[in-house]
Parts: structure tokens; C-alpha cells; sequence
């Protein structure tokens, strides 16, 4: 491989990898922070782009993102809602919320399963424009998602500490203690799903701008490949209780799942390997701690067995 | 300061499980009251708490903290005038939060995006100096590597770091070794006379019963059969009690950790 290409690939990780962060940083606040594991994110994922693409098209590229990030807001309430005020099961209400976001998605739209954007002016065509002539101006797409990134890590820093976003971790650690200090678990629930929505959204918004395209499957397992992320990100600052660090790990989570999936492809792995890939490596992180305990008992119980036969 | 009027509460209702927990209670806690609570399991006494704090709605009678009806007042909000610690040490923390953190919670601070400032981290490393367990210099440590005794004692720390009204504390040395035990039972009591908190406790232990606070309630079967106070109080002896509870509840106390006076 030459170095051209590994550098081509290498960017094309990075690009990819960092709007990807956005959906692993809503899972950094859902699935890790407050103790949810939000399977509305498919749907969020698609409902960002698709309000994305709609409102870009309609000639509003920069007002597509905090479009996006509204709609994701509102999804996220609807899946709180129906998990804290409503009795139905925190996994079950994603699910239900992700299977009607595909009709809200189509309604978006005007049941198209397909947008092209390749003349419509995006957040990314705008960032271009506005860096013409300096030597940015190449790497508008990547500019545009670092900014983003930034962003969204430098608010989760900040926002973490304070007493809200100390209330959301207290939720998903132990809610009663939460609730003997005067704080409805209602509450601060329902706060961090419309925060992690909300980006889980921009995200997708992001995703279809720089793809020019919006396909309705845009967000289809894209809960287990963020989830993947979020886990090989744990691998480096997974020990550490220091909030910015592990925000951090996420994003070169992110990256580094897309440069693995990049080399897969490049070693002639199909390209619709891609979610057999992330399901087995949330299957491996997850279980493999679990498994690393269990075998020496299983290998004892067998070889007591075995001695058991013989006596 | 506290009155229950007619409480009751059943579980179950309706199915062949249906308990009647707590049955027409009535209760006056007088302010600055210590009062220890005992009874067999099933008595009724942790579900007067859960009843106390708010943890379900009774389906009759009515609660009064101090002048005000909460009985249909929501858990947490109850909360800021009733803290609350349980036999399990896990429960009043949490665990994946450090020190600190578990603090600031407690703490309330000012409005949703206030940050702990170092004036509150003064205030904290103060405050945990007095339990004399070493834990102002961990402060930045999970709470879930502490000790079960060390996190009773942030957990009673934290329920009265801003003196609430009423104190519940449900039999929250048990689960200690008798050395930490003692030590959290002295600190709760230097705690609750030098900020004059009203305090009801249950206990397993007759002994501790007697020779805490100024009153004793004894529950059978969701009722308040005995509630002894003053001198007759003073005379009691723990084979007093087991007496008691024979003459009352027609049958003999059956508890062993009771009869022992361990736990």
C-alpha cells in the first residue's frame, strides 16, 4: 500500500470516525453516564439527517443543524416519557420509538427513501465557500466535524460537572440516592436523553450533508456500531474515572473503529460485513470480561468431572 | 412534628398475597424525640418508614411533618426535609461516583449548572475530617472502593449535611462489624444531639433500644402495640420487653437475634 492511499485512508477514517463520535458521545451520556441503553438511536440517527437534508434543501444549510438537533431533543423526550412516566421497559420504549421513527422519517421526507443532495448548498459546501483561497479550504469536511467534536466534548466536560450532570450520573449509578437528595430521577432522566438525542441527531444530520445523500437505512445499526466504538474507546481511558479522558477515549473509539473497518475492506472483507463486525465486538467487550471469569470454573467443573468418572 | 393519623397500607390488595402492613396506625413524634422502634420481620417497621419518606402512597389516613400534609407528596420532595439510611451501606451512594461528587449531590449547591467551587471542597474536607476515617484525602476516590462502615458513615454524613427535620434510620449498623458499628451508632448519636434532629430508629438490638433515645415503640402486625416512654422507660430491662411483647402479641418473640440482643 502506498503512502498516498494509507493517507487517503486514514482520511476517510477520520471523516467518517468523527461524525460517528457525535453518536458515540450520545452514548457516552446515555449508555455509559446515566446507565440507558437508548435503541432509539437508529431511528434519531435517520430523523437528524432526514430533518437535516429537508431544511438544507429548503435553502437553510446552517439552520439545519439546530433543526436536526430539535427534532433528535424531542425523540429523546418521547423515549423518557414513555420509560419513566409510563411504565413501559427503558429498552422496549426505544424500540417502539425507533420502529415509529421510520414513519416519521418517511413524513420528513414526504415519503421519499431517498434524497440527493448534490446541489444542495450544505453545512459542508458553505464551510468550503468560506475557506476559499486559504489553505484550509481542502479539508472543509473535516474541519466542520473537528468543530463539531469539539464542541460536543468540550459541553459534556463542562456540562458533567455541574449539578445536573451530576444528578444524571447519580441516576445511573443509584437512583435512590438520587432521589434522597430532593432530585426527581424523572427528571434528570428525561434531561440526558434529550441531550444525547440531540446528538445522536447532528450526528445523522452531519452523516447525509457530507454523503450528499439521505437514504431512510442511513441509521440502521448504527446503536451497535456506536456502542462498538464507545467499547474500544473504553479499552485506553476505560479505567480512569476522569470524565474529559473518557470523553476523549469515545471519539478515538470512533476513529478507531472506522480505520479497522477501512483495513478489513482494503483485505477484500465485503462491505456488508460492516454490522456482523460491530455486533461481535460489542459481543467480545461486553461478554469477554464476563467470560474471563467463567471458563476457569467451567474447565474446573469439567476436569472434576472427568476425575468424578474414574474414582 | 410528625403525625400519622389512620395509616394504613396493604399490599397486594386483592390477591391471595394481600398483607396488611400497616394498620390504622397512629403516631405523634414530639420534636427533639430519639425514638427506637422494634419488632418481629413483618412487623411492619421498615414499610412506616417507606410510608414516612414517601416511597409509596398510603391508601388511607394522612401524614403531617411538621404542620404540613405530605401524604400525597412525592418522594424526592419529601426528601428535603427527611434524610434516611438503611441497613445496606450500598444504597445511600453511589458507587461509581467519587467522594466528592457523592457530596456535592448532598450538598444541593445553588442552581442546575453550579459547579463545585473550592470553597464547597473546603466545606466537604471539613466536614469529613469530624469522621475521623481518613477520608478528606480521598475525596477524588470512588465511593464503591470504601468500606461498608466508611460509606455508612459519608451516607449519614450526607443525609444530615443539611440538618433535615426527621431522621430515619433503619437499622443502619446491622450489616457493620460490632467495632464499626459502635462507631457509626456513636457518631450518629453526637450528630443528631448537637443539631437537635428528631430521630426514629429500628433496631434489631432490645439492648440499644433501651439505652438510646427517649422512647420505645414496639410493632406487631402493622400496629404500634407498645410505646413507652419517661420513667416506666427507665426500668425496663431487655426480659422486660420479650415479656411485653408475650402479654400483648399473645405469642413469643420470634427472633432469635432479638431474644440476643446481637445485630
Amino acid at each position: 500500500m502506498s503512502f498516498d492511499k494509507i493517507l487517503a485512508l486514514g482520511q476517510t477514517a477520520l471523516e467518517l470516525g468523527l461524525v460517528n463520535a457525535l453518536t458515540v458521545l450520545a452514548l457516552f451520556l446515555s449508555y455509559t453516564m446515566l446507565n440507558v441503553c437508548d435503541l432509539s438511536t437508529d431511528g434519531c440517527f435517520t430523523l437528524g439527517a432526514a430533518v437535516g437534508a429537508v431544511v438544507a434543501m429548503a435553502g437553510y444549510p446552517l439552520l439545519s443543524l439546530p433543526a436536526a438537533m430539535l427534532a433528535g431533543m424531542l425523540s429523546g423526550f418521547v423515549t423518557a416519557l414513555l420509560q419513566t412516566r409510563m411504565g413501559i421497559q427503558s429498552l422496549l420504549a426505544g424500540i417502539v420509538v425507533n420502529t415509529a421513527l421510520y414513519s416519521v422519517n418517511m413524513a420528513i421526507t414526504g415519503n421519499k427513501a431517498q434524497l440527493n443532495m448534490n446541489k444542495t448548498e450544505t453545512v459542508f459546501t458553505f464551510a468550503k465557500t468560506f475557506l476559499k483561497d486559504t489553505p484550509l479550504s481542502g479539508q472543509s469536511k473535516l474541519i466542520v466535524e473537528m468543530i463539531a467534536v469539539i464542541l460536543v466534548v468540550l459541553f459534556l466536560c463542562f456540562f458533567l460537572s455541574t449539578k445536573l450532570g451530576l444528578a444524571i450520573r447519580a441516576t445511573g449509578s443509584n437512583a435512590d440516592m438520587v432521589r434522597s437528595s430532593s432530585i426527581n430521577p424523572v427528571f434528570t432522566t428525561t434531561v440526558g436523553l434529550c441531550i444525547s438525542n440531540a446528538f445522536t441527531a447532528l450526528s445523522g444530520c452531519l452523516m447525509a450533508q457530507q454523503q450528499k445523500s439521505f437514504d431512510i437505512n442511513l441509521g440502521n445499526g448504527m446503536v451497535t456500531v456506536a456502542l462498538a466504538s464507545l467499547l474500544i474507546g473504553g479499552v485506553f481511558f476505560g479505567k480512569t474515572r476522569n470524565v474529559p479522558l473518557r470523553a476523549v477515549g469515545a471519539v478515538i473509539g470512533a476513529f478507531l473503529f472506522r480505520v479497522v473497518y477501512a483495513l478489513a475492506l482494503r483485505l477484500d472483507m465485503p462491505a456488508f460485513m460492516l454490522k456482523a463486525v460491530s455486533s461481535i465486538i460489542v459481543v467480545l467487550a461486553i461478554s469477554g470480561p464476563y467470560l474471563r471469569t467463567q471458563i476457569p470454573t467451567w474447565l474446573r467443573a469439567w476436569r472434576a468431572s472427568r476425575e468424578g468418572g474414574r474414582v | 412534628m410528625l403525625r400519622m393519623k389512620d395509616v394504613s397500607k396493604t399490599f397486594s390488595p386483592g390477591t391471595p398475597d394481600a398483607k396488611l402492613a400497616l394498620d390504622h396506625l397512629n403516631l405523634d413524634v414530639h420534636e427533639g424525640d430519639f425514638i427506637s422502634i422494634i419488632g418481629a420481620n413483618g412487623a411492619g417497621k421498615s414499610t412506616l418508614f417507606n410510608a414516612i419518606c414517601g416511597t409509596f402512597l398510603v391508601d388511607s389516613g394522612s401524614i403531617l411533618l411538621d404542620g404540613r400534609n405530605v401524604t400525597m407528596i412525592p418522594e424526592h420532595t419529601r426528601a428535603r426535609q427527611i434524610g434516611r439510611l438503611f441497613q445496606d451501606p450500598m444504597r445511600g451512594t453511589a458507587p461509581d461516583m467519587s467522594i466528592e461528587e457523592n457530596l456535592a449531590l448532598a450538598a444541593g449547591m445553588g442552581g442546575w449548572l453550579s459547579r463545585v467551587s473550592s470553597h464547597d471542597k473546603k466545606t466537604f474536607r471539613d466536614k469529613l475530617a469530624l469522621l475521623d476515617m481518613h477520608l478528606e484525602d480521598r475525596m477524588k476516590q470512588p465511593v464503591g472502593l470504601l468500606s461498608g462502615g466508611q460509606r455508612q458513615a459519608l451516607t449519614l454524613l450526607m443525609a444530615t449535611y443539611h440538618v433535615p427535620k426527621l431522621l430515619l434510620l433503619d437499622e443502619h449498623t446491622a450489616a457493620l462489624d460490632p467495632a464499626t458499628a459502635e462507631k457509626v451508632l456513636d457518631m450518629t448519636r453526637s450528630i443528631v444531639e448537637e443539631n437537635h434532629i428528631t430521630c426514629l430508629m429500628i433496631t434489631h438490638n432490645m439492648q440499644s433500644a433501651l439505652d438510646l433515645g427517649n422512647r420505645t415503640l414496639m410493632m406487631h402486625q402493622g400496629h404500634i402495640i407498645y410505646d413507652v416512654t419517661g420513667d416506666e422507660r427507665k426500668h425496663l430491662t431487655v426480659r422486660d420487653l420479650t415479656d411485653k411483647f408475650r402479654q400483648i402479641s399473645g405469642k413469643a418473640l420470634d427472633n432469635d437475634r432479638m431474644l440476643l440482643g446481637v445485630g
